[in-house]
């Protein structure tokens, strides 16, 4: 460790422990490096912008709060959107460790959060202790199904998953598009009717403290599923199948593990999570749907789990990141006057260096062997002076 | 009848266009999902030259379409080195190294026409506005019943995209480079034992399939949508990756695919107005080519054969 140490960056950057922290900061500091520079180029200044960002979530006091709001409301309403925005990370973390893709968030997202929003969230006369629970299990049993669906067509019919999923998100998309066009639409907003309070997993308007606030449950359930998601992969067997197969799947299968069953699964979980990510998005946060759109989170997620080094844990942090500048970049670009579209640039640019991570690891171990030749060399060197003098004096 | 051949056949060429690209891309080795961004950006720096050099010239005039589909072109291969860079030389996931890339040109693009809208115009739209081309027909061929369809009131560009094929695909099946960049794509080892440059061979491969997925893109933003908006992604890279793998990343099969594609989606559109069904019913027939995608795949993909190489990066010393 003393020897990492004194190696510094390239230490780390090679270290098996620290390797993957270190690229997802090295990536949070290049970002903000590179996005410094383009607010300094566009006449702003970037510490004001950072400040405002930060702001606009919660972490920092604001100048002047409207009537019943304050820190607090802005923080509960960053949970609320950091919610879905984990679990849908989890959802592609899952898949990712089985060595699949899902890049079908969004339709899973979309397809539960339409479900529960039609079955549960228009009905009229019912209790929230039974709504709530049941707009979770119909998002996960949705998501859930749909996942195990790619993972059969997968294994069955040897359809890649990436271009399954691509698929479904269209016709998902079109599909509830049409429905929400047709029988469920708010002629005033052209999105889906608002469900109703009880089905909701956000308790809107609390007053803790004089200061009205949402509190989601969403993020509990996201918190718990990070903790799940470690769990499996750390400590049990069908965790560890789940990585076998992703690592190499002819060696998983020479180990007795039945890869068809595993894909399957995987796909399965990765559907839950991304189906709780639906329900927790749409009855959660927007609490209404628009018509042929998928969720861009869907995506996002992908990048947040590169970001935490596809770790659950790690994904906690990353979601964090990237979620304070989309949730903040509202009050960033009222305040500072930046068109809000530079949030997603500056995640865009946060995941290009987050990508880069392998190039990174391989510059710190070109570096450490640089130094260790060097060394080698000059030991050599000495070790000949020596035996030269040595001679010299024999003789 | 003749109308779903002539919008089949305007949408069918654009998605071709991108669908070689892929091609080429995948062909070489690197996993391409960045085709949506290749060509969305690509398409950006087309309608930017294109609202530059506007003024310039007189107003029905048809040369601002040819000069944005050049640099369309230039833009999506500059941008083609973004995933070049991170797939070939920092060897990073070529799956995410996609979606990456994607996302980052949404947010560059968006960013972009709106702060060259306010420079330009001073004001803060989202959009470029391009108009549509003009269309032609021929005389003779576009009155043959049926079929005549094909030749009706054709885009100027569908010709052009139709040469461009032809060249690609001389490309990649007659010539050497071609030959190498199919090996390169299937044991890149052998390549490099024969003396080929496979990461060279892979560079030149990603900024062809930008090229060509940038002329698709802004193909998409002078027919279909008559102005250059973020609504370019609207997911039609995905689908050409789709006709990719469903033409089993073979071009002269890919181009069948396409056109069955277009007419898929055109033919929907037909019969939602043939048989009077309110324009929420689009949505329904929209979703054919992608519905048509997951049935054939279901009975095709077993014969699929997908370049051996693709997505691992390269590694001199691993056999």
């Amino acid at each position: 460790m003393n020897e990492k140490k004194r190696r510094g960056l390239a230490g780390l950057l090679t270290s098996d422990r620290w390797a993957n922290v270190t690229v997802s900061v090295l990536a949070v500091v290049l970002m903000l490096v590179t996005s410094s520079i383009i607010l300094l180029v566009m006449g702003k200044n970037p510490l004001v912008a950072f400040r405002s960002f930060l702001q606009g979530c919660g972490f920092w006091p604001k100048a002047n709060y409207g009537g019943g709001s304050g820190m607090l409301s802005d923080f509960s309403d960053f949970l609320n959107i950091l919610a879905p925005m984990l679990l849908a990370a989890l959802s592609f973390i899952v898949a990712f460790k089985t060595g699949l893709f899902n890049i079908g968030i969004s339709g899973q997202m979309l397809l539960s959060g339409f479900l529960a929003t039609i079955l549960v969230g228009y009905m009229k006369e019912l209790s929230p202790w039974i709504a709530k629970p049941l707009v979770i299990l119909i998002g996960a049993a949705a998501g859930g199904l749909l996942g195990a669906l790619i993972g059969f067509l997968k294994y069955r019919f040897n359809i890649h998953e990436v271009v399954s999923t691509i698929m479904v998100n269209y016709i998902i998309s079109y599909t509830t598009g049409f429905f929400i066009n047709t029988r469920y639409v708010d002629m005033l907003t052209r999105s889906s009717r608002i469900c109703t309070p009880a089905a909701r997993l956000t308790w809107t308007k609390v007053e803790i403290g004089q200061v009205m606030c949402n509190i989601p449950l969403g993020i509990v359930i996201a918190l718990i599923a990070a903790f799940v998601v470690k769990f499996i992969f750390d400590k049990t067997v069908f965790g560890f199948e789940l990585k076998a197969v992703g690592t190499s799947r002819r060696c998983a299968r020479y180990i007795g593990v039945n890869v068809r069953r595993s894909i399957v699964l995987s796909m399965a979980f990765s559907g839950i999570f991304a189906g709780l990510a639906g329900v927790t998005y749409y009855l959660g946060y927007t609490n209404t749907m628009v018509p042929k759109t998928l969720p861009g989170m869907g995506y996002d997620s992908i990048a947040v789990a590169l970001l935490g080094s596809s770790s659950p844990i790690g994904a906690i942090f990353a979601s964090i990141i990237v979620t304070i500048f989309q949730s903040g970049a509202n009050y960033m670009s009222s305040s500072v006057g930046v068109a809000k579209e530079i949030a997603s640039l500056i995640t865009g640019i946060l995941l290009l260096f987050a990508a880069c991570g392998e190039f990174m690891k391989m510059l710190g171990s070109r570096k450490i062997e640089k130094e260790e030749d060097a060394r080698i060399a000059a030991m050599q060197e000495a070790r000949a002076r020596e035996a030269a003098q040595k001679g010299g004096t024999d003789r | 009848m003749t109308k779903v051949f002539t919008d089949g056949l305007s949408f069918a060429l654009p998605l071709l266009i991108m669908a070689v690209g892929a091609i080429y891309s995948e062909k070489s080795g690197v996993t391409n999902l960045a085709i949506e961004g290749f060509q969305g950006f690509g398409a950006f720096v087309g309608a930017l030259v294109a609202i530059l050099i506007m003024p310039y010239l007189p107003k029905s005039s048809q040369i601002p379409i040819y000069v944005a589909m050049l640099f369309a072109a230039i833009g999506g291969g500059i941008y083609a080195c973004v995933h070049a860079l991170l797939c070939i030389n920092f060897k990073a996931n070529q799956v995410i190294s996609g979606v990456v890339v994607n996302i980052l040109a949404v947010a560059l693009t968006t960013f972009f026409t709106s702060s060259a809208n306010t420079a330009l115009l001073g004001t803060a739209s989202n959009k470029f506005i391009l108009g549509v081309s003009n269309r032609h027909s021929i005389p003779l061929l576009s009155k043959i019943p049926w079929i005549g369809g094909l030749f009706q009131k054709m885009y100027p560009f569908e010709w052009i995209i139709i040469g461009l094929v032809i060249v690609f695909w001389y490309l990649m099946y007659r010539t050497r480079y071609g030959m190498r960049l199919r090996a390169c794509g299937e044991n890149p080892q052998a390549l490099d034992a024969a003396g080929g440059d496979v990461v060279k061979t892979r560079w030149i491969a990603v900024i062809i399939s930008g090229a060509l997925s940038g002329i698709g893109g802004i193909c998409f933003a002078y027919s279909i949508m008559a102005n250059y908006s973020p609504s370019i992604y609207m997911g039609y890279g995905y689908l050409a990756i789709a006709a990719m793998i469903f033409g089993n990343w073979n071009i002269p099969t890919t181009v069948l695919v396409c056109l069955v594609f277009g007419i898929a989606k055109a033919g929907g559109q037909q019969l939602c107005i043939a048989m009077k069904l309110s324009g929420n019913y689009t949505d329904l027939f929209n979703m054919l080519p992608y519905i048509l995608t997951m049935l054939l795949l279901i009975f095709f993909s077993r014969r699929n054969h997908p370049p051996q190489a693709c997505g691992q990066p390269w590694d001199h010393s691993r056999r």
